[in-house]
C-alpha cells in the first residue's frame, strides 16, 4: 500500500514552489490589493500565475466544443463569462488561468516577514491576560450519550465481564451496563497571551479621494496580517475624522466621505480616550496608525496634536505611525511638522505614500522597527 | 487493505456474471482504501509509487480539498496492468461498491482486449516503481531542484510523441528481395520476355527519380518530418546520462497513458454499459434498484458546454447493439428514404452483442465516432456544438447539424486535441539549430505557451530552437536562442 510520506514530500515541494511564487510577487500583490478582497476567516485566496507546465496547445480564440441537452441554436449556455471547458476530458486542455491557492494568514505573514525582512516583535509588558479554552481531553463517568466514548466503554464492559466470568471467547458479546459507560468531557486550560490593539485613524475630509482610501485599505490589510501573527489577541479600532472625530466599524471606515474641514487633534483626542479607558498599559501593546493627506485646519491645532502625542499617546504606545498619502488638494504639511517635533523619536514612524507602488516600502518602514 | 469477506463474495459473484456475458478481463486485485489513500493514489495517476514531483502534490491538494468541501470524491480507480489493480473507497455503500466492481471488470476487459492497448507495458506498476527508484537516485546525486526542473522540462514535451508509432511495422527485408538492381536502378524481377512489360522505360525513369529524391532527402536530417519529437531529442540532443534517462522515462510513461486518452469515450462507455447490464440484470436486489439508479444518474449527468464521455460512450454502444440486432446498417438501410419503413425496420438479426464486442476490440474514439455516430443518434441525444459569441459575450449553441457535431468531436479527439508538431530540421541554417513545424489545420497555436515550450526545448537541445507556424494567416517563425524570443515573417510551406 502507498507509503504516506511519498505524497507528503511532493506536497511539501508544491507548497515550497507556491511560497516562492508568492514571495516573488509580493510587491505586485501589495500594489494591486486584490488579495484583500479574497479573505476568508483565516485564509486568503492567492492567485498564482501559471504554475502549470507549458505545452504546445491551441489558442483560445477558436475553441468551443460539443455539448448535450436541450436548447436551440443561438441559446446561451448560461455559464457566465468563465465559459465551459474544452469538453471535459476530451483533449488535454487545461484552463489557461493560473490557479488559486489558499494560504493561511499566518503563513502569509511569515512570507511577508521574510520578504520584507521584518524583525519579530518582542511584546511589551507581561502576559497577564489569560484566555480560557475548553479542550475535550478528559473522560468522565457521566455525560450525554452523544459524547459517549465507545472504546473506553467497551473496554470497561469487557473488563467487568471477564472479571465476573461472563465473557465467553466463543461467543464474544459485550453488553455495556450503565456503570461501564465513559464519556468525553472537557478540561479548562488557560493560556497567557500578549495582546495588541491597532487604532486606525483616517482623515475623511473632502480632499481624500477613493484612490487614497484604497491605499489606506491595502496598508491596513498588511499591517493587520503582520501584527496578528505577532500577537495572540489583536483588536482593531477605527476612527474617522474631519473637523470632528468618531469611532466607526471597519466597513464605514473605508467608505465614508465627509466634506468638512480637518482637525486632526479631534482624532488624537478620541484615540487617547479609547486607549486610556480600555487598554491599560500593562496589558496591551498599542499601535496607533494615522493616515491623512497632510492638511490640517490651523497651526494651533497642529500644536495641540503634537502636545497630545508627546504627553498622552506616545508614552502609552509601542509606536506611532503616520502615513501621508498624496492627494491633489492636500498641502502635505503635517508630516513636516511631525518630523520637526519627533524626527529623532524612535517610536514615531513617518512614511509618505505617493502612490500604490509605494505601499511596499511604506509597510517596510512601518513594521521594520520591530517595536 | 485487501477485501473484507462480504466484498470478496460480492466481487466473486460479479466476476462470474461478467465472465458469463463474455467479458475477458485480466485477473483483478481489489483493495479497499480510505479517502486519504484514494486521493494519494489518484494524485499519482493511479500508481502508488511514482518518481517525486511537485505536480503530484498539487494534484493531491486539489483532490483533498474538493473532497473536504464535498464537491467530489473518487469512486474508483483501476490500473492497466496484469494483474490489474483496482481500488474501492472504504465506507461507500454496497450498491456503490457493486457498481464500481462491475465497472472495473469492464475496464479491465477493455485494457486486455482493445487493440490500442496491445502494445502497453502490462507490468507497468513495476516499471513505474523502477522509474521512481531511478529518479530518486538522481535526486540523491544532483539535488531535487535540478532534477525536478528537468522533469518540468520533459513534461513540456510529453505530448510531442507519435501516437501511432507503436503500431508501425517497419518494412521487412523480404520485400526488397523482389527487386534487383540494374544500372543502379531497382527493377522488379521478371522473366526476360515479360521484362519490358513489367519494367517499362517510364517505370525505370520513375525509379531513378525516386532514388535521386531519396538521396536528396537523406542529406536532410531528419529525412522525413519526425512526429516523435521526444525520440528525436533522445537520439540527437547532447544529453547527460541522467538527462537522457529522465527524458526516456517521461516518454515511456506518455506512451503508456496514450491509449487511455485515445479511448476515453469508448472505455467509459463500455464500462458503463456493463455495470448497468450486470447489475440490473443479475446482481441487484429489488431494494437496491433505486440506489443504483441514483448513482447511475450521477455518472450519466450532462451539463451545458460539457460532453460527458460516460454518457456519449454508453449511448453509442447501446445504439450500435440495437442497430445490429435489427439489421439497421448496410447499403439497403443507408439508401432507404422511407421514414416509416425505417422506423419499423427490424431484420431480427440479433448480431448486436457480437458487434459491440468487435467494436471494443478494434476501434478507438476517433474511428468509433467516425463510423458509428449517426444523424439519428445526434438528434436523439440532443448533441450540439457551441462556441463563444463575441458580440453577445456569451457561450452559445452554434449548431445542431450532424456534420458540424461530428466534425467538432473528431477535431477534439484528433491527436488528443493537441496541435501536430514535427521536427523538420535538426541542422537548421546549417548551425545545428532545431526547427519544428506546426502542421496548421485551421487552429492557431497559443503563442504564450509555445514560448514556454521553446524554452524547455532549448534546455534539451542546448542550441537555438525554432518553430514555424501560421499566425493570423501569415507564416511566422518563433525562435528562442536561450535568452531572447524573436518572431519573424516567413513563407509557410505545409508539409
Amino acid at each position: 500500500m502507498a507509503d504516506h510520506s511519498k505524497i507528503k514530500q511532493d506536497h511539501r515541494r508544491f507548497k515550497q514552489i507556491v511560497r516562492g511564487k508568492i514571495k516573488g510577487n509580493l510587491r505586485d500583490y501589495m500594489t494591486q490589493g486584490e488579495l484583500t478582497g479574497k479573505q476568508g476567516k483565516d485564509i486568503v485566496k492567492i492567485p498564482i500565475p501559471r504554475i502549470d507546465i507549458p505545452r504546445f496547445r491551441y489558442g483560445t480564440k477558436q475553441t468551443g466544443g460539443v455539448g448535450q441537452g436541450d436548447g436551440e441554436v443561438g441559446d446561451s449556455l448560461g455559464q457566465g463569462e468563465e465559459g465551459p471547458g474544452q469538453g471535459q476530458e476530451v483533449g488535454n486542455q487545461e484552463g489557461d488561468k493560473g490557479i488559486e491557492v489558499d494560504v493561511s494568514l499566518d503563513e502569509l505573514a511569515e512570507i511577508m516577514g521574510e520578504e520584507l525582512e521584518l524583525p519579530k516583535i518582542e511584546p511589551r509588558g507581561t502576559e497577564k491576560l489569560e484566555t480560557i479554552k475548553d479542550k475535550y481531553s478528559g473522560i468522565r463517568n457521566i455525560g450525554p450519550e452523544s459524547l459517549k466514548h465507545f472504546k473506553r466503554t467497551y473496554k470497561e464492559a469487557l473488563k467487568r465481564q471477564i472479571s465476573t466470568g461472563e465473557y465467553d471467547p466463543d461467543n464474544p458479546i459485550i453488553i455495556p451496563m450503565r456503570d461501564d459507560k465513559r464519556f468525553r468531557s472537557w478540561k479548562e486550560t488557560s493560556m497567557p497571551q500578549s495582546n495588541a490593539v491597532i487604532i486606525y485613524m483616517m482623515d475623511v475630509s473632502g480632499s481624500m479621494g477613493d484612490e487614497q482610501k484604497e491605499i489606506v485599505r491595502i496598508e491596513s490589510f498588511w499591517i493587520d496580517t503582520w501584527l496578528r501573527s505577532q500577537y495572540k489577541g489583536l483588536d482593531s479600532r477605527f476612527i474617522i475624522h474631519d473637523a470632528t472625530a468618531k469611532e466607526v466599524d471597519r466597513d464605514t471606515f473605508f467608505h465614508t466621505r465627509e466634506s468638512g474641514g480637518t482637525m486632526i487633534s479631534s482624532a488624537y483626542k478620541l484615540a487617547l480616550k479609547i486607549i486610556e479607558d480600555e487598554y491599560p498599559l500593562e496589558d496591551w501593546n498599542v499601535y496607533p496608525f494615522h493616515f491623512s493627506d497632510g492638511d490640517n485646519w490651523s497651526v494651533d491645532d497642529t500644536g495641540e496634536c503634537m502636545a497630545i502625542l508627546r504627553d498622552g499617546m506616545l508614552p502609552r504606545s509601542n509606536m506611532f505611525c503616520y502615513g501621508q498619502v498624496e492627494s491633489p488638494y492636500g498641502s502635505g504639511q503635517f508630516i513636516k511638522d511631525l518630523e520637526e517635533h519627533f524626527g529623532d523619536h524612535d517610536s514615531v514612524v513617518l512614511s509618505e505614500i505617493k502612490n500604490r507602488e509605494a505601499i511596499y516600502d511604506s509597510i517596510k518602514t512601518f513594521l521594520g522597527k520591530g517595536l | 487493505m485487501s477485501l473484507p469477506l462480504h466484498l470478496w463474495e460480492m466481487k466473486e459473484q460479479i466476476q462470474e456474471v461478467a465472465l458469463d456475458y463474455g467479458l475477458d478481463p485480466f485477473e483483478t486485485i481489489f483493495e479497499v482504501v480510505d479517502y486519504a489513500q484514494m486521493n494519494e493514489i489518484a494524485a499519482f495517476g493511479g500508481f502508488p509509487t511514482r518518481y517525486p514531483h511537485w505536480r503530484f502534490g498539487m494534484e493531491y491538494e486539489q483532490l483533498a480539498k474538493s473532497y473536504e468541501y464535498g464537491l467530489s470524491k473518487i469512486y474508483e480507480m483501476v490500473i492497466n496492468n496484469d494483474p490489474s489493480y483496482a481500488y474501492l473507497l472504504e465506507g461507500n455503500n454496497l450498491v456503490d461498491q457493486k457498481t464500481v466492481i462491475a465497472h472495473v471488470y469492464a475496464h479491465v476487459d477493455f485494457f486486455k482486449n482493445n487493440y490500442f492497448f496491445s502494445k502497453t507495458n502490462r507490468k507497468m506498476i513495476d516499471e513505474m516503481a523502477n522509474h521512481g527508484a531511478r529518479v530518486r537516485r538522481y535526486v540523491d546525486r544532483h539535488g531535487i531542484e535540478l532534477i525536478e526542473d528537468f522533469i518540468d522540462t520533459c513534461l513540456s514535451l510529453d505530448n510531442l510523441i507519435d501516437y501511432h508509432s507503436p503500431f508501425i511495422e517497419r518494412r521487412s527485408k523480404d520485400d526488397q528481395q523482389e527487386e534487383e538492381m540494374v544500372d543502379g536502378v531497382p527493377k522488379i524481377r521478371a522473366k526476360d520476355y515479360m521484362d519490358e512489360y513489367i519494367n517499362p522505360q517510364e517505370f525505370l525513369e520513375l525509379q531513378k527519380q525516386k532514388l535521386l529524391d531519396q538521396e536528396q532527402k537523406s542529406r536532410q536530417f531528419p529525412s522525413e518530418p519526425e512526429k516523435d519529437v521526444m525520440r528525436f531529442l533522445l537520439e540527437h540532443a547532447p544529453l547527460e546520462g541522467w538527462e537522457s534517462d529522465i527524458l526516456s522515462i517521461i516518454r515511456e510513461e506518455a506512451y503508456y497513458f496514450a491509449p487511455q486518452g485515445q479511448t476515453k469515450i469508448m472505455n467509459e462507455g463500455w464500462a458503463s454499459y456493463w455495470h448497468s447490464k450486470i447489475l440490473t440484470q443479475k446482481v441487484l436486489t429489488d431494494a437496491e434498484i433505486i440506489d443504483f439508479a441514483d448513482i447511475n444518474a450521477g455518472v450519466m449527468a450532462t451539463s451545458p458546454g460539457r460532453m460527458n464521455p460516460y454518457k456519449l460512450g454508453v449511448e453509442l454502444f447501446r445504439d450500435i447493439e440495437d442497430r445490429w440486432n435489427k439489421g439497421r446498417y448496410g447499403k439497403e438501410w443507408d439508401e432507404c428514404d422511407d421514414l416509416e419503413r425505417k422506423t419499423n425496420w427490424d431484420r431480427e438479426l440479433g448480431e448486436g452483442r457480437d458487434q459491440i464486442f468487435r467494436v471494443r476490440r478494434l476501434y478507438n474514439d476517433i474511428t468509433f465516432i467516425d463510423e458509428f455516430l449517426t444523424e439519428e443518434f445526434v438528434a436523439e441525444q440532443k448533441l450540439y456544438t457551441f462556441g463563444y459569441n463575441r458580440k453577445s459575450g456569451r457561450w452559445e449553441i452554434d449548431s445542431k447539424q450532424f456534420k458540424e457535431v461530428k466534425n467538432k468531436l473528431l477535431d477534439q479527439l484528433t491527436n488528443f486535441g493537441s496541435p501536430f508538431i514535427y521536427v523538420k530540421d535538426g541542422n537548421y541554417k546549417n548551425r545545428a539549430e532545431l526547427l519544428l513545424h506546426h502542421k496548421h489545420m485551421g487552429t492557431e497555436l497559443d503563442m504564450n505557451y509555445a514560448r514556454g515550450v521553446l524554452k524547455a526545448l532549448h534546455r534539451v537541445w542546448k542550441r537555438p530552437v525554432n518553430i514555424e507556424t501560421l499566425y493570423d494567416d501569415k507564416g511566422a517563425l518563433l525562435s528562442f536562442d536561450g535568452s531572447d524570443y524573436t518572431e519573424e515573417a516567413i513563407e509557410y510551406e505545409p508539409i
